[in-house]
């Protein structure tokens, strides 16, 4: 067995906890609990999982705007989040960040970032402190398709190359940038192509597959952290909710969400490859499945009974650490 | 200069507008008029290479809807998330022929892309002593209200009016949407166009014919003697619900609406406080180096000998927007801040009222 079974049972864990946390969420948007802009990721809980399975607290990961999914693998309290997604005081963020601006510094978490593109510059600074202080961290950004097209991100892939960074940057190609196909704004052919064009080792995966997804993603890693340079991966996966919730995606044919829900759920192909393999048996991940509801349904009602900030205690905090 | 009435008559047939559909209606006469305004942006129509439907968006507020079928995907352009791209492309057509209406979505983006804006566009013209003309516009939304957090809530009017070479456009109805977007397209110089996100449905009485509202030219919303209050974009909402409030008790408020910001019409708010010595500016930026200050500079200045009580600034506070509810509702300006600091300038002065 190539795998410990206490990895796999770990993965499928945090892949159901995303896939039920982010599911929630969309049911607690549409009662009402959760202000402002929320973008969420089931469908693609593969390769969060498999990107951050082997870093730990020191390695630094950047998101994006569609963050939870990278929180939660990164081993954000599921709990914190849910409370900063409500904007309550005792959230990761004290409830100032919310969804988009979700970040755990102490667990490795840069933050969501709600500028496309924002983060691998970021994401190359902590590249770099972890190179320069000899530390043996690396970082890794999570990118869209969309994102891929931003400049800051050529100008980061382009100097993680010169300066030998130990960065990671993982492409999750979901085929969407908001209502704009990826075979229309991605101009060359292949993204993954252009990435290697920057002189760097690239390669495209199916992001379904969580453990093709992670062993091409162990590689990267451990050539990071070799001091042997950047890698980008990228993973082919499907967006499962539209682009922000609520979002009616009349842009997508009919039955597309329908369909990936049934023939390209990465959890059910993790599940269907562990059975067949005999590497765990469906009872243990069955019980996973209702520990991690509970889990969640406990979020959802200590967030929903967690403080209000308090506009004259918490509004002029933290603009700077001293003024 | 000065144009007294908010809704100068126009001929002609009327309908009921909303700010969406008043910039819509703008954006698309002038597109039918002139071949070369061409909209270009993220989601500007939406669909691009998708299978599903075509104008998916228009426009993630849909301020662009329909204009992709009408005018096909020639003129409006979907464009990759490449911000700089996309305000270079603009501002490099507009000095070729093109009169691009290019869109930031939100105007947080302006990160992305400033320096196409400020050392590009800005300054083409001036560099180039006066022998180029950059006529496009960027639109953008702007404003908090939302609870989408830090980097989707700005107001950054203050950064781009700082800007010489920029004018910038703050619409607070329908009305003035439509005819100042007219303007905007037609005008030759870069025209910054912010569209404040929570006021997208509201609605006013606008002609239907095509209008163009010259730049420098405030509205004055609600006339009065005792007090002059500026608001722009949002605030005017908050400024008018004051005045009408402080009527009932006899007290009687200029409210100014700038429309434009750059250029500001001086003379209308001077003049005002010739008359009322008693100026409050209402606005959502943050407070350092702002409109607000700005305003209040240039009355502290040029109308000193007017003023009766110190000048009053009610701001956004100098602190990013935060995201909790109760925090933004608390970040923001509103009447009753609005209300507090009116009634102080009231009672300031020797002739406190
Ligand atoms: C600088 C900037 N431009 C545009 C946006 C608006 N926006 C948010 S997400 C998004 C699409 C991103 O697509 P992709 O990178 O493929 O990520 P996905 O949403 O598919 O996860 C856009 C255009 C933004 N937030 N920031
Ligand atoms: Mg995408």
């Amino acid at each position: 067995m190539p795998y410990s079974t206490e990895f796999l049972l770990s993965a499928y864990r945090t892949m159901k906890t995303i896939r039920e946390f982010e599911e929630r969420c969309v049911k607690e948007f549409e009662g009402g609990n959760v202000p402002g802009f929320t973008h969420v990721s089931n469908g693609q809980e593969a390769i969060a999982v498999a990107a951050c399975i082997d870093l730990s607290d020191k390695d630094i990961i950047g998101s994006t705007h569609r963050g939870h999914g990278h929180c939660i693998a990164k081993g954000c309290d599921v709990g914190g989040m849910m409370k900063e997604i409500m904007g309550r005081s005792t959230g990761l963020c004290k409830g100032k960040g919310g969804s988009m601006h979700i970040a755990d510094i102490d667990k490795g978490m840069l933050g969501a970032n709600a500028i496309v593109g924002g983060g691998p510059p970021l994401v190359n600074g902590a590249a770099l402190a972890a190179k320069t202080l000899g530390t043996k961290n690396v970082a890794l950004s999570f990118n869209g398709d969309g994102s891929a097209n931003q400049g800051t991100v050529f100008e980061a892939m382009n100097m993680a190359v010169v300066l030998k960074l130990p960065h990671v940057f993982v492409y999750e190609n979901n085929g969407y940038a908001e209502g704009t196909a990826a075979n229309y704004a991605v101009g060359s052919n292949s993204l993954t192509e252009r990435n290697a064009g920057f002189g760097m080792p690239a390669e495209c995966i199916d992001g379904l597959d969580f453990f093709a997804t992670y062993e091409a993603l162990k590689i990267a890693t451990e050539r990071a952290r070799n001091g042997d340079g950047p890698t980008a991966i990228e993973a082919m996966c499907v967006r499962f909710d539209g682009h922000f919730i609520g979002d009616p995606q009349l842009y997508r044919p009919k039955d597309e969400v329908k369909n990936a829900r049934k023939n390209q759920d990465c959890i059910k192909i993790f599940r269907e490859r562990v059975i067949a393999e005999g590497w765990l048996k469906a009872a243990a991940m069955n019980a996973i499945d209702k520990e991690v509801m509970v889990e969640i349904e406990t979020a959802v009602v200590n967030a929903l009974a967690a403080p209000h900030p308090d506009p004259a205690t918490d509004l002029m905090s933290d603009v700077y650490c001293s003024y | 200069m000065t144009n007294h009435s908010n809704n100068p008559a126009i001929g002609g047939k009327t309908s009921l507008k909303t700010i969406r559909e008043a910039i819509n209606d703008a954006l698309r006469e002038e597109m039918r008029r002139d071949p070369t305004v061409i909209v270009l942006g993220e989601e500007v129509s939406g669909g691009a290479g998708c299978e599903g439907e075509d104008d998916a968006y228009g426009g993630v507020f849909g301020v662009t809807k329909g204009l992709m079928p009408e005018f096909g995907r020639e003129r409006v352009i979907d464009t990759p998330i490449s911000e700089a791209a996309i305000i270079g492309a603009a501002a490099g057509a507009a000095n070729n022929g093109l009169r691009p209406v290019a869109e930031l979505m939100f105007f947080d983006f302006i990160g992305v892309s400033f320096d196409q804006i400020f050392n590009q566009a800005a300054k083409f013209r001036y560099m180039f002593g006066g022998k180029s003309k950059t006529p496009m516009v960027i639109r953008g939304t702007v404003g908090g209200g939302w609870r989408a957090g830090a980097q989707h809530s700005s107001m950054l009017h203050s950064i781009v009016t700082h800007i010489a070479g920029l004018k910038v456009v703050m619409p607070a109805n329908a009305y003035d949407a439509k005819g100042l977007m007219v303007q905007a397209i037609r005008d030759d110089d870069p025209v910054i166009f912010l569209e404040h996100k929570v006021m997208y449905d509201i609605a006013c009485e606008v002609p239907d014919e095509q209008y163009a509202i010259p730049f420098g030219e405030a509205a004055f919303p609600r006339q009065g003697s005792d007090v002059t209050i500026v608001a722009i974009s949002n605030m005017v909402t908050h400024a008018i619900t004051v005045a009408d409030i402080l009527a009932k008790e006899g007290i009687s408020c200029d409210v100014i609406d700038p429309r434009t910001v750059s250029p500001l019409d001086h003379e209308a708010i001077l003049e005002s406080v010739e008359v009322t010595g008693r100026l409050v500016i209402i606005d959502e930026g943050n407070p350092r180096c702002g409109l607000a200050t700005d305003i209040a500079g240039i009355v502290a200045e040029h109308g000193f000998y007017s003023l009766k009580a110190p000048i009053r600034t009610v701001t956004a506070p100098h602190t990013p927007v935060p995201f909790a509810p109760e925090l933004e509702d608390a970040y923001l300006p509103n009447a009753e801040k609005l209300m507090v600091a009116v009634r102080e300038v009231l009672a300031a002065g020797p002739s406190g009222a």
